[in-house]
């Protein structure tokens, strides 16, 4: 699955990329800049999660379902088997989002189009509702997460930032071996045309389940990985419905065009928001929809479609 | 010729609320024939394509292949066993080059379980591509979008896509439809004799009666939803009931 890999210019790409943005971060930028970073590349996850399954033409108005099943599962991790190791956050984060995007899956895999747009909001509705309920996760007011540790030891911010920029290089690495795949084809073939792919012979709800369980897997990550970089969880910023609508947002102005698009747009877009929020306190969701607006009619291929037009060495779709 | 009996239909019924599209289908298929479908527009040709292939569930009657009832299977179940199709409007996928569409037709039917998992464009495989690229003359068009190519080209195409999947039987519906009169023979040449070598039962509808006369062992001619006549085409092109409702 993985041969010959880094050999692969996306790859190489991607991680020089996740290295200059982590040293970036770390050593040359203010605190306030480098979150935008930090979180930019975590929340990256969970777009690149939307972003295979628009591949497929199926849009999620409800992913943050997974983003804040991964976060809380976390906050939960911690509460009940005072777990703070940030390797063994992760891997509960996204094996949480994992097992529930499978069970989903099964009904989730039968819908197209805005029936699966909105099924897809409506389960995420439901978590909101349970955890705004759930008084021992402390309702609205969420719980805090307590500093990440790695053997023991605490993390720190920078350390953090860099387990992160690794997490990040993993996933980029696994969903690009996907997608170059056999199953991964079958992700532009099944928008395509549906009965072909049945008859060569492979189920289309089976191919659309592993793509399902893949993007819950990896916006479930950036839920982990953004809990432990805010030290918090609350329904509010993490499973309501305008959290959702901010990764569709990110994934239509990142572009479809490669696997780095999710992680520039996701970065690109905390920097709008701290900007707009700081100039227009009143208006800062103006200031993102006319920047949103201004990306569809400029650049209908998302900001990925700019570094096309500039990129020295040309890129295959991938 | 084997002389063993591959597809078998008993009473073979459809109907789409009231109106009858197939009526009384007893076939029986031997394992190598190669058999030309006849009948005017709406005939029910399709529908019995559709019927073996697993498009449609037939509402009454049963379809044996190989001696196993495969009444109402999945159309990826049909694939798996070797029941394998083209289609009238040819199904692929226009938005990917002509080599994509193979590559994943061949990869789908080579491959399973984690090996799917392996990147596509591998060099055996690439290069088994190649050759069936060559043997169906679409070489020069490997990398044009599908969507830009020519009717006949598509369905050339959509063949080459059922053929990688190791067909025992393989229904073809008007594979020569849309296609200029100089392609026509051509194709069915490549098609056919690349078929014979392999020994794959082929079951071909067909507007064409020169094609018909040419390729097949013998005709099933359908009228309302009915078998008129199940001959050789010598025969059966001199039928009394053909000439009246398929050929007048
Ligand atoms: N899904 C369907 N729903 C309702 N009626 C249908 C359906 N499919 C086919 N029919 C009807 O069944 C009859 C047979 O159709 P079929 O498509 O098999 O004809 P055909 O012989 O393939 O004709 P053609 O040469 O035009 O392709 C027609 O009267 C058609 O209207
Ligand atoms: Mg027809």
């Amino acid at each position: 699955m993985f041969k010959g890999i880094l050999k692969e210019q996306t790859i190489q790409v991607g991680i020089g990329f996740v290295f200059i943005v982590v040293l970036l971060g770390t050593f040359i930028l203010p605190e306030w800049m480098s979150n935008n970073f930090m979180y930019g590349l975590s929340r990256g996850l969970a777009v690149l999660g939307l972003m295979i399954l628009w591949r497929t033409n199926l849009v999620s108005f409800g992913h943050a379902l997974y983003y804040g099943f991964g976060a809380y599962a976390v906050a939960m991790a911690q509460k009940y088997l005072g777990v703070t190791d940030v390797f063994l956050r992760v891997i509960i984060a996204i094996a949480a989002a994992g097992l529930l995007g499978f069970v989903l899956g099964f009904i989730l895999r039968r819908y197209r189009e805005i029936f699966f747009a909105m099924l897809s909001l409506a389960f995420s509705m439901v978590l909101y509702g349970l955890l705004a309920k759930a008084e021992f996760l402390g309702s609205t007011d969420g719980m805090s997460i307590s500093p990440s540790t790695m053997f023991g030891f605490e993390l720190g911010r920078f350390g953090l930032f860099y387990f992160i920029g690794f997490v990040v290089i993993l996933s980029l690495i696994f969903a690009h071996a996907y997608l170059r795949s056999s199953l991964g084809h079958l992700t532009t073939a099944i928008m395509d045309n549906e009965i072909r792919v049945e008859y060569l012979g492979y189920s289309v709800e089976k191919a659309i389940h592993i793509k399902y369980v893949i993007s819950a897997c990896l916006a479930g990550g950036a839920g982990g990985l953004m809990a432990a970089a805010l030290g918090q969880v609350d329904p509010d910023s993490m499973v309501l419905w305008s959290v959702s609508g901010e990764l569709v947002f990110v994934t239509i102005m990142a572009g479809l065009g490669n696997i780095l698009a999710p992680f520039v747009g996701a970065i690109f877009f905390e920097f709008i928001r701290t900007y707009a929020y700081e100039f227009a306190p009143q208006a800062w969701q103006m200031i993102i929809g006319g920047t949103l607006l201004a990306i569809i009619f400029f650049l209908p291929g998302g900001l990925w479609s700019l570094f096309q037009k500039i990129n020295p060495f040309k890129k295959e779709k991938k | 010729m084997a002389t063993t009996e591959i597809l078998k239909t008993t009473n073979l019924q459809k109907s789409f609320s009231g109106i009858i599209a197939a009526e009384d289908i007893n076939i029986s298929v031997k394992e190598g024939e190669i058999i030309g479908i006849i009948g005017a527009n709406g005939a029910g040709k399709t529908v019995f394509v559709n019927m073996i292939t697993g498009y449609l569930k037939p509402t009454s009657g049963s379809i044996e292949f190989n001696g196993k009832n495969i009444t109402g299977i999945k159309p990826r179940e049909a694939t798996h066993i070797g029941v394998c199709r083209s289609f009238q409007v040819s199904q692929v996928f226009m938005s990917m080059t002509v080599k994509q569409n193979l590559m994943i037709a061949m990869s789908l039917s080579k491959k399973s379980g984690s090996a799917l998992l392996d990147p596509i464009d591998d060099d055996i495989l690439s290069k088994q591509c190649d050759k069936i690229l060559k043997q169906y003359n679409i070489m020069k068009q490997k990398d044009l979008v599908v969507s830009t190519l020519s009717q006949g080209m598509r369905k050339l195409l959509d063949i080459a896509m059922a053929v990688v999947g190791n067909p025992k039987i393989l229904l073809l519906d008007e594979p020569t439809s849309g296609v200029s009169v100089e392609e026509k023979f051509g194709i069915m040449d490549i098609v056919i004799s690349a078929l014979k070598e392999s020994g794959t039962t082929v079951l071909f509808v067909e507007h064409d009666m020169e094609i018909v006369e040419r390729y097949v062992d013998r005709v099933m001619a359908f009228y309302q939803g009915q078998i008129i006549c199940d001959a050789p085409p010598k025969q059966a092109l001199k039928d009394k009931k053909v000439i009246q409702y398929v050929l007048g």
